[in-house]
């Protein structure tokens, strides 16, 4: 029961000391925050009207929902690069020596990530209130959407932080670990309807688990079109993806 | 030994793919003793010290640390080591006062206790001034302080010192020594891997020679080092062509034979403990045979020169990585 407590009581130690780091370095806070308030008013404005959706309250109730996805998943970016300086720099051999519970570490980390995650989701969302989104599916559906965003944001999490840990160089991560997001996050419909992609592109973004996750997301703040259908194909992604990366992640933190 | 020993290694093997770090390793080393691990860079010592430090696996063999199981009682083993690897292992951003605020509670060390705790640390280290400037805003010799203070904020009784000075200054190498002595007369036990037979010297009433995973020499320094042959007197021929006469001048000199080596035209020999008396038998019978010399020296003994009289060969320079891993161990010169 002792150990119970103390894995508790360490991963809110490692939680506490991840949080004090990012709030420490003004670009941190910087990077998570104003890069998807960049993408916020670049697609609002910029490109915004020339993309046409059929969603009342025009592309802008359409958009939000994808970059708060893309968000969530970007978010990851800073746990890959934290866990891989943390094997490189040696900070994490030292902790892996000391009498504390082996699984603080990574929960502290998720945990850490998860807080910063939510708080950034909010200021998205506060951010797209400025230029004109609205939830239009009643209080309860935009919390869920907030939820799933986050649920989502810390599944991309595991995976980021496994790559992380198991290229153990920050600047390797933040050259190539992380690439892969990009045509997930892109080619989806995060940004357009898919049915504008040729169909070879539309095929891997109707499929691919992005897609379903906003698809989910944006009927749930929009109202329009089913939210079972996308939500219940997202989560079993979720799943599938938790279940594969979670393990290897612990083995790659395991072998230091 | 009476009691039983702090740390206790039989016949420990690691390799990694096809690299073979350990190659069954035996060592034992007495509570509150100063051991050093003495070897050149992939000899296998950070690798044996991460196994001690239970953050890796043996492929065979055992290992002990105050009685305790690495493999199969690694989490009481934890509470009773510190490690300080090659790397400063602190948390920049975070204030020198939080790094060890958060290690200690991560010790399972109730509050109070921790904030003594890292009090005495802080004024032990003469880091009280800058406790609450993030790590950051430290030089690299605080930082370094600030690393043993974490080490030590669970109060090991076994201590891991991995490589403490390479890539230091002077000064702060002599910092980081007066503190392992300080540590060392409190009892606690402590095994340092170092390349610099120096070190081993000043600090360790014992050394374990390794070399590509094998324990090659173990002694007091002082036997290491008559095995070696003592203090090495070199010089340079001015004249490169009179190399060989040179060499017949010196040849049986404290009944030693010199070499030479090509690359550099520096010739050297062991005189063992004669010290001066040798230098100047020495400039004596080449003045005596009309060869002028450069940059004679007398220096103790050298990591090189015990891997020479071990094994007949020069201990071997893994890739010079960058600064803080690649210096050679080069012995500062002997006032002749």
């Amino acid at each position: 029961m002792q150990l119970v407590s103390w894995a508790i009581s360490d991963a809110l130690q490692m939680t506490k000391r991840n949080l004090l780091v990012w709030v420490r370095v003004p670009a941190y806070i910087a990077f998570t925050v104003v890069q998807p308030v960049i993408f916020v008013l670049l697609f609002r404005y910029v490109f915004g009207g020339a993309i046409k959706v059929a969603v009342p309250g025009g592309y802008v109730n359409y958009l939000m929902p994808g970059i708060i996805g893309q968000t969530a998943a970007f978010a990851s970016f800073a746990t890959a690069i934290a866990l891989a300086e943390g094997m490189k720099q040696g900070v994490i051999d030292r902790l892996r020596s000391l009498p504390m519970a082996r699984s603080a570490v990574l929960a502290g980390r998720l945990i850490a990530d998860a807080i910063r995650m939510l708080i950034t989701l909010l200021v998205i969302v506060a951010v797209g209130y400025a230029v004109g989104f609205r939830f239009n599916n009643g209080p309860g559906a935009a919390i869920g959407m907030i939820l799933l965003a986050e649920l989502f944001g810390i599944v991309v999490c595991c995976v980021s932080g496994y790559i992380g840990l198991a290229i153990k160089d920050q600047e390797a991560v933040q050259a190539f670990g992380l690439i892969w997001l990009f045509p997930l996050t892109f080619v989806s419909s995060a940004f357009v309807q898919t049915n504008t992609m040729p169909s070879w592109l539309q095929a891997f973004a109707d499929n691919q688990p992005v897609t379903q996750v906003i698809d989910a997301m944006r009927a749930m703040a929009t109202g329009v079109g089913p939210i079972g259908t996308p939500l219940w194909h997202g989560l079993a992604w979720l799943a599938g993806i938790l279940l594969i990366f979670a393990p290897l992640g612990v083995r790659a933190y395991r072998k230091g | 030994m009476s009691s039983p020993p702090a740390i206790l290694v039989e016949g420990l093997r690691k390799s990694f793919g096809s690299v073979q770090a350990l190659s069954g390793i035996d060592f034992q080393v007495a509570p509150g003793s100063v051991i050093g691990l003495l070897g050149p860079n992939g000899a296998g010592k950070t690798t044996a010290v991460r196994i001690l430090t239970t953050l890796l696996r043996p492929d065979g063999g055992r290992a002990l640390v105050e009685g305790y199981d690495v493999v199969h009682q690694a989490a009481q083993v934890r509470r009773f080591i510190g490690l300080a690897g090659q790397a400063t292992a602190i948390q920049i951003e975070l204030t020198g006062r939080e790094n060890l605020e958060i290690i200690g509670r991560l010790h399972h060390l109730p509050r109070d206790e921790v904030r003594r705790r890292t009090v005495r640390l802080l004024e032990r280290f003469e880091l009280m001034d800058a406790a609450d400037r993030p790590a950051r805003t430290f030089s690299g010799g605080m930082q370094r302080r600030l690393d043993l203070a974490a080490t030590l904020i669970g109060e090991p009784t076994v201590l891991f010192l991995d490589e403490p000075t390479t890539g230091l200054d002077p000064r702060a190498r002599n910092g980081t020594w007066e503190i392992v002595r300080e540590l060392a007369a409190e009892g606690t036990t402590i095994l340092l891997t170092t390349q610099y037979m120096d070190e081993a010297d000043a600090l360790a009433g014992g050394i374990i020679v390794i070399d590509h995973g094998r324990v090659i020499a173990e002694g007091t320094p002082d036997e290491l080092k008559d095995r070696a042959g003592g203090d090495v007197l070199e010089f340079t021929v001015s004249d490169r062509t009179r190399s060989a006469d040179a060499l017949r001048a010196v040849a049986g000199l404290n009944g030693a034979e010199p070499s030479a080596d090509e690359a550099s035209g520096r010739i050297r020999i062991n005189v063992g403990g004669q010290g001066s008396r040798a230098v100047v038998e020495a400039v004596r019978r080449l003045d005596a045979a009309g060869i002028e010399t450069e940059g004679v020296s007398l220096r103790r003994p050298s990591l090189d020169d015990v891997f020479l009289a071990l094994t007949g060969h020069q201990a071997e320079h893994e890739e010079r990585g960058p600064r803080r891993r690649g210096r050679t161990p080069q012995q500062p010169p002997v006032e002749a």
